[in-house]
């Protein structure tokens, strides 16, 4: 991926040829209280703030405290720095700093052979090793060979820097995780402004603390300057951008957003209720932060309350949301069929994570596709969407509410663990003026009923207070003329037709199918939905610079599918489905289309690389068709 | 609401709906419909801001029945709908019917956290000691050793009560009536209504085809007057027709019977009732025979606030901290960088 080519740099290290990269990928890793997280923001803004592109993605330990020094109290953060658009994080990092054992032997599979690791040797030592699962010293047992290691005592040369701040002994070794921040910024040609200025709002008031900080940054800063190592130092160009004000967002908090801006756009009070579940409550955090806006936050007993307490709700005239994941996510069945039947608008946002069952909760997964288009009692049709990037979940969670209120329909908007957490830049759109799609309930007494249907099949909004509707709604299956209870064969017939109809004329109100990427008269398409968009992007771009006859289709609307997608894949010679299960999109295609979709299964946990999907393109169109 | 005067109210009859009633001929259920209709209309309740909310079973009937709004949900599920309404609409007039197995079983998650919750709603259980709508099977509060469709060989499970659930709970308005108690069931459920939080009202119902006479023992004239305590706020703890009354235990924590001499209750130590006492709520919720069942108000006593209405407190406290605040900014709230044409 790197573009060498030396130049001689310019800003902080004047001297030192630096090497200009097309790309760099970064980790940083540590144990749980090192601060990682922090540092990897700072990292992120600074890169952001010079101009480049990037992708992040923090990965935490499952634990909430885990034991100093272990590998599953590792934390890590990871950057895709990037003079070109890129949508992932990045294969395998070309850089780890790992400030302890633990951190190195968990990292160490995925880095790129010749990457560059930085260790602090002080941290090498017999217990950390043991507790880190090392037999023996990995920097003299060979276990290193393949990659340019450098050794910085970062922690005895935090406390150096640090000493006369006047913070005692604990905090001084607390401020190693800036002393590697000043470092890593200044092998990335960054200055340290952006990263001083947090620091003056987060210590203030805490003078020595704030000086402690800025202090291991200064000192880590200008270690690469005057140290004796040969330390890498690279510079990665701007990235070219559309104009406008951006901001990095990572997945829930674009949800979040695009909840709000799409019950501003609708005109409605917005409700969110859920229950706590990993990786969706960090979205009820966000929420429950945002009060100030008018947002209702609700913490239910269980799902199946949360779900029920957003039907409610929206019943009531309001947005209910709802989100889980995994198991969360079954729960809310028997009630998502409800909201179907009373045909309300609700907004079911599935956070995916690694199952079955419990499964792996912190990991990331796309198996609640089918559960999602048609998991439930009955021909319960309902509207599925998904988001493609972290960014993308602003658009796609006011697609979701613009859609629930337009439709009467719950929308099921999938999003996973992945997208949840990772983060880039977003450009901020534009918020003022009058709401985009508000919604108009129904009040006319004349000829009132309450399933009476549009010419799209939807019937009239009615909350209670509303003068002179008072009517009744059920789960029990309803005449479709009256609305009153019916078990009339004929009529279950019709009203079952007019509920799939219904979903599939939503086909009208979304854009129809397009590819991203290629032409049809390319050989093979990718086939994408959710999060893997990025590497099937990224894996595209890189295979049809490679000559190869390959496009890239990615599906935002699942259920229905939008129209002119059959024929538009019916013209490839071959349709490769890469997504993070067993196959499910692949299943959903075939049975729909009829068309000969494969899959592409990936269950690790991860998301693909686009240099495996790279290796799976050209598997495919060296093969006989 | 009272003050308005009887000919301009809607009428108990106003507030049928159009839909013909399907319970079994003899069901308590109408008695209890009866007498919702009667509060409505003592309440001048107001049908388009009233609704009713029910999970699934025979009472879960309810809203089809009345011509206020009406959702019928699904098994369980009401008092987490009904929160969810109250949630958006604070104003609403919001009740909750539902049976022992609806309330108890499938639902007492919901119902136990939407009364520690307090949030404004009447909920109104149905308690007819089995599972009437599915054909019969034992339910939380079906007596030891019933023999049902589901235990041909006996209950073997003790009972639950839905009063001593309630006030566990957290619930600050419990009372119980017996669906022929036409007086005294439109008194509690106007009261339930008027109450600033959530109310729960045990009805007693009878399933004539599947627990007939599963309450004849308050029920029968010729045992009710032993059977049955009516409470009333601040009057003696009396029944057997004032023969008899309850006082504290002498030698335990509870309250134990006290003949009534001619010197009157009080000189016999006989308790008054006090609807904001807990302590002889529970005791009176956990009477059971040979002991007589308490009737009426057990426990009433208002909190400052109920649930939504604290969250909307909370809601508009945030927002006066922040005048003004919108969507754009606080998404730019994080550092913001600009890209020039």
């Amino acid at each position: 991926m790197a573009e060498l080519e030396t130049a001689v740099a310019t800003g902080a290290a004047p001297f030192r040829p630096r090497e200009r990269r097309a790309s760099v990928v970064v980790r940083l890793a540590g144990d749980s209280g090192d601060g990682i997280q922090v540092a990897g923001g700072q990292l992120a803004l600074a890169t952001a703030l010079a101009g480049s592109d990037l992708e992040t993605f923090p990965d935490f330990p499952a634990e909430i405290r885990a034991p100093a020094g272990t590998t599953f109290g590792v934390s890590s953060f990871q950057i895709h720095i990037a003079d070109h658009r890129v949508h992932t994080v990045g294969d395998r990092p070309d850089v780890l700093v790992a400030l302890n054992p633990a951190a190195l032997k968990v990292n160490l599979p995925d880095l790129r052979p010749g990457a560059l690791v930085i260790l602090d040797p002080g941290s090498f030592k017999k217990r950390e090793l043991e507790r880190a699962g090392f037999a023996s010293d990995p920097r003299t047992d060979g276990t290193l060979a393949a990659f340019r290691v450098l050794e910085i005592p970062i922690e005895e040369l935090t406390r150096k820097a640090v000493a006369g701040t006047g913070v005692g002994a604990r905090e001084a070794g607390r401020a190693k995780n800036f002393w590697a921040l000043g470092l890593v910024l200044w092998m990335h040609d960054r200055d340290t402004r952006s990263v001083e200025a947090w620091l003056e709002r987060r210590f203030a008031g805490e003078p020595a603390l704030l000086a402690a900080n800025r202090a291991a940054l200064a000192a880590g800063h200008v270690f690469g300057d005057v140290s004796e190592l040969a330390i890498p130092a690279f510079t990665v160009g701007r990235a070219s951008q559309p104009p406008g004000t951006y901001r990095t967002v990572n997945g829930l908090e674009a949800l979040a957003f695009g909840l709000l801006a799409g019950a501003r756009d609708a005109g409605l009070e917005l409700l969110y209720a859920s229950y706590p579940i990993t990786p969706a409550s960090g979205l009820l955090h966000l929420l429950a932060g945002l009060r100030g806006l008018g947002v209702t936050t609700f913490q239910a007993e269980d799902e199946i309350a949360a779900v029920t307490a957003a039907i409610g709700a929206s019943y009531a005239g309001a947005l209910g949301v709802t989100g889980s994941s995994g198991p969360g996510m079954a729960l809310k069945t028997e009630a998502l069929g409800l909201a179907v039947a009373v045909e309300l608008p609700l907004v079911v946002i599935d956070v995916q994570r690694a199952g079955p069952s419990t499964g792996m909760p912190t990991k990331t997964e796309q198996s609640d596709l089918l559960q999602a288009v048609w998991g439930r009692n009955g021909d319960t049709p309902l509207v599925v969407l998904a988001v493609a990037t972290p960014a993308d979940g602003f658009a796609m969670a006011r697609e979701a509410v613009r859609l629930a209120v337009h439709h009467m329909t719950p929308v099921v908007l999938l999003a996973d663990g992945f997208l949840a957490n990772a983060a880039e830049p977003w450009r901020i759109p534009e918020l003022a003026g009058e709401p985009a799609f508000p919604v108009r309930f129904h009040n006319a007494r004349e000829g009132f009923r309450p399933y009476r249907r549009d010419e799209r099949g939807v019937r009239p909004w009615v909350p209670p207070g509303t003068p002179g509707l008072a009517h009744r709604i059920s789960g029990l299956e309803r005449d479709f003329e009256t609305g009153a209870i019916s078990y009339d064969p004929a009529n279950h017939a019709r009203m079952t037709a007019a509920r799939r109809d219904k979903i599939l004329k939503v086909a009208d109100d979304i854009p129809p199918a397009a590819l991203e990427q290629g032409d049809p008269t390319d050989r093979l398409v990718l086939v994408g939905w959710g999060s893997t968009y990025g590497p099937v992007a990224d894996a595209v771009a890189a295979a049809r610079a490679r000559g190869r006859d390959v496009a890239h289709l990615h599906l935002r609307h699942l259920w229905p599918l939008p129209r002119g997608l059959g024929a538009l894949l019916a013209g490839f010679e071959r349709i490769l489905v890469p997504e993070m299960n067993t196959g499910q999109l692949a299943a959903l295609l075939r049975a729909e289309l009829l068309v000969p979709a494969e899959p592409l299964a990936k269950v690790t946990g991860r998301p693909f690389t686009v240099e495996e999907l790279g290796q799976a393109i050209d598997a495919r169109l060296e093969e006989a068709p | 609401m009272s003050a308005i005067p009887a000919l301009d109210r809607l009428q108990p009859k106003d507030y049928a709906s159009d839909q013909e009633v399907r319970w079994c001929p003899g069901c308590g259920d109408y008695a209890i419909l009866k007498a919702v209709e009667k509060a409505l209309s003592e309440l001048a309740a107001d049908p388009d801001r009233t609704v009713f909310v029910s999970g699934i079973g025979c009472a879960a009937r309810f809203p089809h029945y009345l011509a206020t709004y009406g959702f019928h949900g699904i098994h369980g599920r009401a008092p987490a709908l009904a929160t969810g309404i109250k949630l958006a609409r604070p104003e609403l007039d919001v009740w909750v019917v539902g049976g022992d197995g609806d309330m108890l079983a499938i639902g007492a998650n919901h119902l136990v956290h939407a009364l520690r919750r307090d949030v404004d709603l009447a909920i109104l259980i149905l308690n007819n000691a089995i599972y009437g709508l599915t054909k019969g099977q034992a339910s939380p509060t079906t007596p030891l050793g019933t023999r049902t469709s589901s235990t041909p060989l006996g209950v073997v499970e003790r009972p639950l009560s839905a009063c001593s659930l309630a006030l566990s709970a957290g619930a600050r308005f419990v009372a119980r009536a017996i669906d022929i108690q036409q007086k005294l069931l439109p008194e509690i459920l106007v009261r339930a209504h008027d109450h600033p939080g959530a109310a729960m009202v045990e009805i007693l119902q009878n399933c004539v085809i599947y627990a007939d006479g599963a309450w004849s023992h308050l029920t029968e004239k010729s045992v009710a007057a032993e059977a049955r305590l009516l409470l009333r706020h601040g009057e003696p703890l009396l029944f057997a027709e004032g023969r008899k009354g309850l006082r504290p235990a002498k030698d335990r924590l509870g309250l134990e019977v006290v003949e009534v001499g001619s010197e009157g209750p009080d000189a016999a130590g006989v308790l008054r009732h006090d609807e904001r006492d807990r302590g002889l709520a529970v005791a009176l919720a956990a009477l059971e025979p040979p002991m007589p069942v308490a009737l009426g108000v057990l426990y009433a006593d208002p909190a400052p606030t109920s649930f939504e209405r604290a969250l909307r407190a909370q809601t508009e406290a945030a927002r006066a901290r922040e005048p003004g605040l919108d969507l754009a900014t606080v998404i730019r709230r994080a550092p913001t960088w600009t890209v020039t044409g």
